[in-house]
């Protein structure tokens, strides 16, 4: 019997897998790609590292960090290998998977941990109207189709959505001697971090068109892409008439947001958060079921690799906490999205948890300058915290301590905006 | 005249002014003192691409310039780059081009190429 089964061999996955079987238990690690690292692998920009390692690295080297000190650990793993089938008899999952190699196998496992990242939203998610032609596709499967596969996916590009990935390939191919037209962002604020605007868009000239939107698309007598129009948008996103700008593209870059991949846990029944599009955790990561527990991108859209680690390597102590202790009563609390917040993990505090530290990770809802952040209890405030210049695009988290909470009310955290 | 930034050198993003004196405000760290002036001088940037391969299961490997380079040579940068082929098993930190440009910048691997690129199956039941 395995002790724990990691689904997902990119960051989230490594990071809890080294930290599951350094305390002691047996470990596999199953991965689709034929290579560890996941998405880092085809993210050859710099950046990332800063905040555990104090250095700057691409992807493909902080992959190469955590699979480095993963070999070193001697963790059962498969490549290869697509996991089919998951689910739970008694107290027992059941994990199937797929590989060219093994063909069809089974394992038994006393618990889960799932990090198998996220996909990108696609065009039929937002409805662009207009033809249906080929060069309309996602900024990440260009990245890997320019950064893996070593072919470059057009001339003449325009990117829809400001997400780092978006802003990321439009550097990436005006260097490779693309002309990149622009960046519509129907938001009136960027959905990237900072530093991305400076040095992918404002370095090569790139116009962003902020509350702007792809409103058609036309194709040539071939089917491929030749022509997008772009139109401004209101404060309720309506396209406000005579603003059209025509650009001859032959691409057009969709950066319009992750959603985590818990297509997997289709068949458990687990309590979903309609706010992150994943799953509902407590402060270890656990899901609604008993030695489920989800991590990384999976569990929420992440803007910083770091903090991926981070959270899979405290879910990964969490899982060995699960593992030793076998009574498993919770007495659980909400912990409600307030005012001006977007989402949050954890969404229940277990107070027979013994993890006594909750690490709280949220989103405001808009570009807030100065804020005052309350965590309420009972119409109490029991944790109050300045936060400055806060933006949706980027993840804040805090600590609190369930020491300091009442068992059996919810609590609310929340943003009071303050000049 | 006040001329703004935003530091580039972390995620957190800081707007960074500089005034005729050369005064540097907005920074909550030294480097984000050091990345405006520098940006008003002669801004630079670390170069990320890739180097094709006659490798089959690994048609490109990524690099990067271990140095930032003169943000004006970042096309001149990657043409060079781009006549370039590897043949060989090289490793991550590999030196592939050396002072590229006179910059006093090397292009480094950032991920190893193996003869046998794949991973062996490491599970047995
Ligand atoms: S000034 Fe310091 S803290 Fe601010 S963005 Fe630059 S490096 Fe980061």
């Amino acid at each position: 019997m395995i002790d724990c089964i990691v689904i997902g061999g990119g960051a989230g996955g490594l990071a809890a897998a080294i930290e599951i079987k350094r305390l002691g238990h047996n470990v596999l690690l199953i991965e689709r790609e034929d290579k560890l690292g996941g998405i880092l692998n085809q993210c050859i920009h710099n950046g990332f590292g800063l905040e555990i390692f104090k250095e700057e690295y691409t992807g493909p080297e902080y992959a190469d960090k955590y699979i480095k000190l993963f070999l070193r650990e001697k963790i059962n793993y498969l490549i290869d290998t697509t996991v089919i089938d998951l689910y739970k008899e008694e107290d027992i999952f059941i994990v199937k998977t797929s590989s060219e190699t093994l063909g069809i196998r089974e394992y038994k496992s006393k618990s889960i941990c799932l990090s198998t990242g996220s996909y990108e939203r696609t065009r039929g998610q937002i409805s662009i109207p207009g033809d249906r032609p080929y060069g309309v596709i996602t900024a990440g499967s260009a990245q890997r189709y320019i950064n893996i596969d070593g072919y470059m996916t057009g001339k003449r590009v325009f990117i829809l959505g400001s997400g780092d990935i978006g802003l990321i390939m439009a550097r990436r191919m005006t260097l490779e001697g693309a002309k990149v037209l622009g960046v519509a962002e129907i938001m009136p604020y960027s959905n990237g971090l900072n530093r991305n605007i400076v040095q992918c868009l404002n370095d090569f000239d790139i116009p962003l068109y902020l509350s702007h939107t792809v409103t058609n698309i036309k194709a040539d007598d071939s089917n491929h892409l030749k022509e997008i129009r772009v139109m401004k948008v209101d404060d309720s996103f309506n396209v406000i008439k005579d603003t059209e700008i025509d650009f001859q593209v032959d691409t057009l870059l969709l950066s319009v947001g992750l959603i985590p991949d818990i297509i997997l846990l289709d068949q458990l029944d687990v309590e979903i958060d309609p706010l992150t599009k994943s799953v509902k955790v407590d402060q270890s990561n656990q899901t609604s079921i008993e030695g489920l527990f989800v991590c990384g991108n999976a569990l929420q859209i992440h803007d910083l690799v770091d903090n991926v680690s981070k959270e899979s390597q405290r879910t990964g102590k969490a899982i060995d906490l699960y593992l030793r202790n076998t009574n498993h009563s919770n007495k659980k609390i909400s912990f409600i999205p307030g005012v001006n917040i977007a989402y949050l993990t954890p969404q229940y505090i277990d107070f027979s948890n013994p993890n006594e530290k909750v690490v709280v990770s949220f989103r405001p809802k808009k570009k807030i300058e100065k804020s005052l952040l309350k965590v309420i209890q009972n119409d109490r405030i029991v944790y109050e915290k300045k936060k400055m210049f806060l933006l949706p695009a980027e993840m804040e988290t805090i600590e609190l301590d369930i020491l300091h909470f009442d068992e059996n009310q919810p609590i609310t955290l929340e943003l009071e905006v303050i000049s | 005249m006040i001329k703004e930034y935003i530091c580039i050198v972390c995620p957190r993003g800081c707007r960074v002014n500089v005034d005729e004196n050369l005064n540097v405000s907005g920074n909550q760290c030294q480097r984000g003192k050091t990345y405006a002036l520098n940006e008003m001088k002669s801004p630079t940037r670390i170069l990320t691409t890739t180097i094709k391969t006659t490798f089959q299961d690994m048609p490109r490997v990524s690099c990067k310039t271990d140095k930032a380079i003169p943000k004006s040579l970042l096309f001149a940068a990657m043409k060079i780059i781009n006549q370039m082929t590897i043949d060989k098993s090289m490793y991550i930190g590999d030196i592939v081009i050396e002072n590229i440009l006179d910059t006093g910048a090397n292009v480094v691997l950032t991920k190893s190429i193996k003869e046998s690129t794949n991973e062996e199956i490491y599970f047995s039941d």
